[in-house]
């Protein structure tokens, strides 16, 4: 067995991972105890990386080879590389000699690393001549960027992962750490548990499981942060709690600031936030009194029409209470995707160049072009994510180059997206996995390394740059994604006009090398900047470990001697000397009054629509979603509603709902949630057409939940407002509904679900998703999983439509027991399998409900929890919610690393006594949930807290008196 | 006593005749003198026993339904081994002989003709060898039982309900069986596919051999001139020391005909089971055809025999108005049950179970709302369950959903929840 430390994919916190392989497989994954981001822990997602990379699960969804599709909607063609690079290159030539340059985009991803981002950049600024480069991050930090750059003068998050330990008041903001960030909030509970007397205040409009470790949450209406953060500058100002000195002698431009606060008294800001004043008096008062308040903050302030100004309001209140530039002080931001910091560094954004040098400013365009020996970078600013492809859809870009990125499930006004993508003459898709709904629309689909198998560097949240390492080779024909991009580079290098005497990409292809080469160009571009990175090496980054930049030559003690793993050499802090990255050294006050949401709710849709992560998944599921036991703590697609307004539309729990907004509408089942506040609902942002959809009234396939989201964004950051749609929710009559579920081979699984998901669109509404049970952390049972595929229609779908979902399930076997009413559209199947070992023993492998469901009650309940089921016979072809007696569901699994369920935590907790820490305590030590990566400690304190111990409340017999 | 009662004369000592006598008299026992003529030499006996007996799993005497002493105690004369040869009907005497040729005769007012349906034999070559049998009577049951004791190799040509209990009856008796049957699948009259080829699964695993969408050429005789073979028309053979002709049944019509009343298919009755040429001449069972059907079952025997007790006692209310069938498989172990339009067809719409674990398959049709009809196999108990919705054709529509579970299950159960 190898070992190879590298780092996880998934979220900005940059954990470290060590990756177990044997030969060309990747076997086991362990935290890397030497990573200063997670020290030896990791997430349910991150536990989970190797089974994502098994065998069966590459060979059925990986992309392995260069696919054509010479028409869309036709199948894809194998090809050679070399042909398809020459094919890509003879027409981004013709469409750049026909069009300019101007007329093709690239839409790359926080999830490349710096160096594949870098040669993208070089692609278009240097080599094309257009800053159409955008990436996913665009959805993601683009609002954090510019409020520190509108404030700080810099796009770098002034504080690092130790302030949590110092810090004695933290605020998050917009931000579910307990889900999104989950290694980074056991370190909040480490901190907290060190120092109880650390106030953590919540500030969400969503009551989410890292409220648990709340003293105070402020459920505040969707999108008025601003005005709360006005408001508690508008208290603070009064009470006097400002810091006038840091203020005078830091800072410009308070006064007007000032003014525009004045307004925002706490009655105002009570109506408008829909908090009480006594809710923001003492928010306030904990951060200006606090000697430390440090602020995390994630996709609540960044995911908005006016994301630039909520972070800068907020940063706003760190400059006037000098909360900043000191141990456990600062403003945070989160980073949403594991390398969005990295492609900033490398200037790879619309609006960006190299080494956060600034498009618009002409004395950095000269030193970029200087840098790479061209002539002249392009003065015109690219177009940014969603103004790349409402250019498409307009017809103004001709081809795009889609890298590591999903937008065909990830953009808002899907329609638009779906829209450019079609109306695009040439569609480059660079994937990693050839499942992605963005793959469908690819004339050229290019197969990419991914984790396990990439090389090159990573920048994490708190700015550390960390190594990632190859365990295993490259599967197939995929290759890095620098290299594929350097490769067509050169090739259309030979096809347009010469920019430079030899090639702008003078790199070792397929060899590290190239991309440690690249890495050294991109270093030397920091050399004097913000970032500056030349006191580092690749060799460094061996010896000591991963580094906070900045990291001047001048300050690291040059190459390490002896052993240095785990040696500082950067900068863990920034503005400890007051003196910020603006022309004159002063941070500057953000005045922007408070905008309301873009699409407000009004008669016609009421409802407020947020979405936001799962805890077990990640972005469009393309890895996450091929692993059943990541969906044991939220098993399939569902809207939150508050139980109110539920009771109100005479809604019950699994009922079918019409979720519509202007821009489209899309059907689901609806769940009440005590975590969503009255007219608002949640969807999680995973649920793209991969997972969720159904037929259109326009007889189209409905794109996810993107299908509702809307396009309008800042105007600042051009980030879109993900986070609120005004939308309509209503019943949805489908009267005839389908479940089918089944075991499944792991060698078949993912091949299956795709297969089923060519068919949802066949319905009015459908949902695919694999479920699982067992596994590796439960004593060595053997991971299990199947797919579940749920469907509703207007009336029943045709016969052969069902025996093809049967057939695909392994239903249409001898051994499936049967009922059939074809006029009633009902139709049940369940296939029993004898135990190998006791054929008296019978479980059920597979069923198929269709028409009357309500018996899903239980079957599921047999099928997932494998409970034995010969006893049952042709009693499972009952129709009705009611089980025959002995069937008792296990409930879903909030422990998700040794399968613990919630039905399991009631019944132990109803036993124990003592106080909350000490029945949390007995509860870990009796079922061992949440002592492994801990994710779901936040819910199994919430369940300490609401299921009341039956001893406890057992009235004490009194003796009789005789 | 009464004097001078009329006389009833009942042809053909069967289950129809007797149950026809059976209910008369619980009627009315002294309105007539009663006569019966019976060809085979016993009581009445049940003739759908017969299959147990040969499969050994009942006795003759078991299976006699009217002992001699019942017709002594009714002050019935009863001719058994008198086979009734001509009927004057001017005159109103029947007339009959006996194995010695002694003729016997008797008057009537009211005659009632039960004279039942004979084996349908193929008229193919080597038919009328020795070994070559119909399946009837008790004599044909002891041929089989004697037969089995000392040959080894039997093929029953008919793959219907009366060929597969003889064949089981065979094969329980130690001979190697084949039956041979013209469809593709076994019961095609009472079994849909599915049903068929479960029911020869599990034959076939008792033991028997199937030929199925044979058609039989000739049969095959030793020097002996006993039956050796069966050929087939694609030219292969099977031995057999025994073929048993189960191919379907004629209503015997011969001597109906002899006496000018109306036959087709059958001897043409009423609703009141007159015959439709001669109203105080009444016939039941197997040979009459009552609305262009003759019935081969026993229930709508018993139905009819209801009706024409009601007339002859002066009753005057009953009317017959045909019957709806249902079939059971007389084969230990296997549960089988079929009634009414059980293939369904135009306008017809069908509810399917299936359950390979329990060996059940299951078929109910429906049709304006209505059960008309059901296959049931493997598990039958709701059967009659069944067989009393389709006769009552009361809608089923309240109870759609969970009719193929059968009459215990509640039916609010399946019900969405208010």
């Amino acid at each position: 067995m190898t070992d190879t430390r590298s780092t996880c994919p998934y979220c900005g916190v940059g954990c470290g991972v060590i990756i177990e392989s044997e030969g060309a497989q990747i076997t086991g994954v362990r935290g890397d105890p030497e990573h200063p981001a997670n020290f030896g822990r990791l997430c349910t997602k991150g536990s989970t990386l190797h089974l994502t990379a098994s065998a069966a699960v590459t060979m059925q969804t990986r992309l392995l080879q260069p696919m054509q599709r010479l028409q869309r909607g036709s199948a894809a063609a194998s090809v050679p590389w070399a042909q398809a690079l020459d094919v890509a290159a003879d027409r981004f030539a013709r469409i750049i000699a026909d069009h300019g340059p101007d007329a093709v985009g690239f839409y790359v991803s926080g999830q490349l690393l710096t160096e594949d981002y870098y040669v993208f950049n070089k692609l278009a600024k240097g080599l094309i001549g257009t800053n159409n480069l955008d990436t996913n991050s665009r959805l993601c930090m683009s609002s954090a960027v510019a409020g520190y750059k509108k404030t700080l003068g810099s796009d770098a998050p002034p504080s690092c992962y130790d302030d949590f330990k110092d810090a004695q008041c933290l605020f998050i903001v917009g931000s579910n750490t307990a889900w999104a960030h989950p290694i980074l909030f056991r370190r909040i509970e480490d901190a907290r548990r060190a120092n109880p007397a650390m106030k953590i205040v919540v500030i969400d409009p969503r009551r989410t499981d890292t409220c648990e470790i709340a003293d105070l949450h402020l459920a505040i209406q969707p999108g008025t942060d601003v005005m709360l953060f006005h408001g508690m500058l508008h208290l603070m100002l009064r009470e006097g709690w400002t810091q006038p000195a840091y203020i005078a002698r830091h800072t410009s431009g308070f006064d007007a600031l000032e003014r525009t606060v004045r307004d925002c008294t706490p009655d105002q800001v009570a109506k408008v936030c829909g908090i009480e004043p006594s809710a923001l008096i003492e928010a306030t008062r904990l951060f200006a009194n606090s000697p430390s308040t440090l602020s995390l903050y994630c996709m609540g302030m960044n995911q908005s029409s006016s994301g630039t100004a909520k972070n800068a309001a907020l940063i706003n209140l760190h400059l006037a209470t000098a909360q900043i530039g000191k141990p456990g002080a600062g403003p945070f931001s989160l980073t949403g995707q594991p390398n969005a910091m990295g492609g900033r560094e490398v200037g790879g954004m619309a609006n960006l160049l190299s080494a956060h040098r600034d498009l618009a400013n002409a004395g950095h365009r000269a030193e970029v072009a200087a840098l790479w020996g061209v002539a002249d970078v392009p003065a015109a600013p690219g177009k940014t994510a969603i103004e790349m492809f409402q250019a498409a859809a307009d017809g103004e870009i001709r081809a795009l180059w889609i890298s590591c990125t999903n937008p065909a499930q990830s953009m808002p006004d899907q329609a638009t997206v779906r829209r450019a993508l079609e109306r695009c003459e040439f569609v480059v898709v660079q994937e990693a996995f050839a499942t992605t709904a963005t793959c469908a629309y690819a004339d050229l689909l290019l197969p990419a390394t991914t984790w396990g198998e990439k090389v090159g560097t990573v920048t994490n949240s708190e700015r550390r740059i960390s190594r990632v390492r190859p365990a295993v080779p490259a599967p197939g024909a995929a290759r890095h994604d620098w290299s594929a991009v350097a490769d067509f580079a050169t090739r259309l290098e030979a096809r347009l006009p010469r920019r430079a005497p030899g090639t702008l990409f003078p790199y070792t292809l397929d060899d590290p090398a190239g991309a440690q080469a690249i890495w050294n160009e991109h270093r030397e571009t920091t050399r004097g900047r913000d970032l500056d990175i030349t006191g580092l090496s690749w060799a460094l980054l061996d010896t000591a470990g991963p580094q906070q930049w900045p990291c001047p030559e001048d300050q690291a003690t040059g190459p390490a001697t002896g052993p240095a793993t785990g040696r500082s050499l950067g900068k863990a802090r920034l503005y400890e000397d007051g003196v910020f990255a603006t022309p004159d050294g002063r941070a500057r006050f953000h005045n922007a009054a408070y905008q309301p949401v873009a699409e407000a709710r009004d008669e016609r849709f009421p409802f407020s629509l947020n979405t936001g992560r799962l805890r077990d998944q990640w972005h469009g599921m393309s890895r996450t979603g091929t692993l059943g036991r990541l969906f044991g703590h939220v098993p399939e697609p569902l809207v939150q509603m508050n139980g109110q307004d539920m009771a109100r539309l005479q809604l019950g729990d699994g009922d079918l709902v019409q979720v519509s907004s202007r821009r489209g509408a899309l059907v689901l089942p609806v769940r009440a949630s005590t975590e969503v506040g009255p007219h608002q609902s949640f969807i999680a942002m995973h649920w793209g057409e991969e997972y969720l959809s159904g037929q259109s009234s326009s007889g189209e396939r409905i794109a996810g939940v993107n299908a509702l989201t809307l396009p309008v964004f800042c105007p600042d950051s051009k980030q879109p407002e993900l986070k609120h749609a005004a939308v309509r929710i209503l019943k949805a009559e489908l009267p005839w509904s389908l479940l089918a579920a089944a075991w499944l081979p792991a060698d078949r699984l993912q091949a299956t679900r795709e297969a089923l998901r060519a068919l949802m669109a066949r319905f009015a509404f459908a949902s695919c998703v694999p479920f699982g049970a067992g596994g590796a952390l439960q004593g060595g049972a053997a991971e299990r999983s199947g797919v579940l595929f749920r469907a509703a229609a207007y009336e029943a779908p045709p016969a052969a439509l069902l025996m093809e979902i049967e057939a695909l399930l392994g239903l249409a076997s001898d051994e499936t027991l049967r009922y059939a009413d074809v006029r009633r559209g009902q139709r049940r199947a369940m296939r029993l399998v004898r135990n190998a070992s006791n054929a008296q023993e019978a479980q059920l492998e597979g069923f198929l409900l269709a028409g009357d469901t309500r018996a899903e009650a239980w079957i599921k309940t047999l099928l997932l929890d494998q409970l034995p089921a010969q006893s049952f016979g042709r009693q499972l072809l009952r129709p009705g919610a009611t089980a025959p007696a002995g069937v008792a569901a296990r409930g879903k699994v909030v422990c998700s690393c040794f399968g613990v369920t919630e039905t399991a935590i009631a019944t132990t907790l109803r036993s124990g006594t003592g106080s909350e820490s000490e029945r949390l305590a007995s509860l870990q030590a009796g079922l061992r949930c949440g002592t492994n990566c801990g994710s779901c400690v936040p819910e199994l304190k919430r369940m300490v807290r609401m299921t009341a111990s039956e001893i406890a409340s057992t009235p004490v017999p009194v003796a009789a008196t005789a | 006593m009464r004097v001078n009662k009329q006389k009833l004369v009942l042809v053909g000592n069967g289950m129809a005749g007797v149950r026809t006598l059976e209910e008369l008299l619980k009627i009315d026992a002294t309105l007539y003198d009663i006569t019966v003529f019976g060809a085979e030499p016993h009581p009445n006996y049940n003739r759908i026993m017969l299959s147990p007996v040969l499969a050994g799993e009942q006795t003759l005497d078991e299976i006699v339904l009217n002992p001699w002493s019942w017709y002594e105690d009714n002050h019935i004369t009863v001719h058994a081994g008198r086979k009734v040869v001509e009927v004057d009907r001017v005159k109103r005497i029947v007339r009959a002989v006996d194995a010695q040729g002694d003729v016997v005769e008797a008057p009537y007012d009211r005659l009632l003709l039960c004279t039942g349906s004979s084996p349908f034999m193929l008229p193919v070559p080597g038919k009328d060898l020795a070994g070559v049998i119909a399946y009837r009577d008790i004599a044909d049951t002891l041929t089989m039982i004697d037969t089995a004791r000392t040959h080894r190799h039997a093929v029953v040509i008919g793959g219907g309900l009366l060929g597969l209990e003889a064949a089981n009856g065979l094969m329980l008796r130690g001979m190697t069986v084949t039956v041979v049957h013209v469809n593709a699948w076994l019961m095609d009259r009472q079994l849909d596919r599915v049903a068929g080829d479960l029911l020869r699964k599990s034959l076939e695993e008792r033991g028997l051999k199937f030929r199925l969408g044979a058609h039989t050429q000739e049969l095959v005789g030793n020097e002996d001139g006993r039956v050796k073979a069966i050929r087939f028309k694609d030219g292969s053979e099977e031995m057999a020391d025994l073929v048993v002709m189960a191919v379907g049944i004629r209503p015997n019509v011969g001597l109906a005909e002899s006496m000018r009343l109306h036959c087709d298919r059958g001897i043409v009755v009423t609703d009141t089971l007159q015959t439709v040429t001669d109203a105080r001449i009444y016939a039941v069972g197997e040979c009459a055809a009552h609305r262009g059907i003759a019935y081969g079952l026993v229930a709508p025997l018993f139905e009819q025999a209801k009706v024409a007790a009601n007339h002859l006692a002066e009753m005057g209310y009953g009317r017959y108005v045909g019957s709806l069938t249902s079939t059971k498989l007389k084969v230990t172990g296997i549960d089988l049950f079929s009634a009414g339009d059980f293939m369904g067809g135009e306008g017809c719409e069908e509810i399917v179970m299936n359950d390979p674990f329990g060996g059940v398959y299951k078929k109910l049709v429906i049709k304006d709302d209505k059960l008309v009809g059901a296959c049931l196999y493997g598990d039958t108990v709701d059967g009659s369950w069944y067989f009393r919705l389709l006769r009552e054709g009361l809608s089923v529509a309240q109870i759609r959903d969970q009719l193929m579970f059968g009459e215990s299950i509640p039916h609010d159960a399946g019900q969405p929840h208010a």
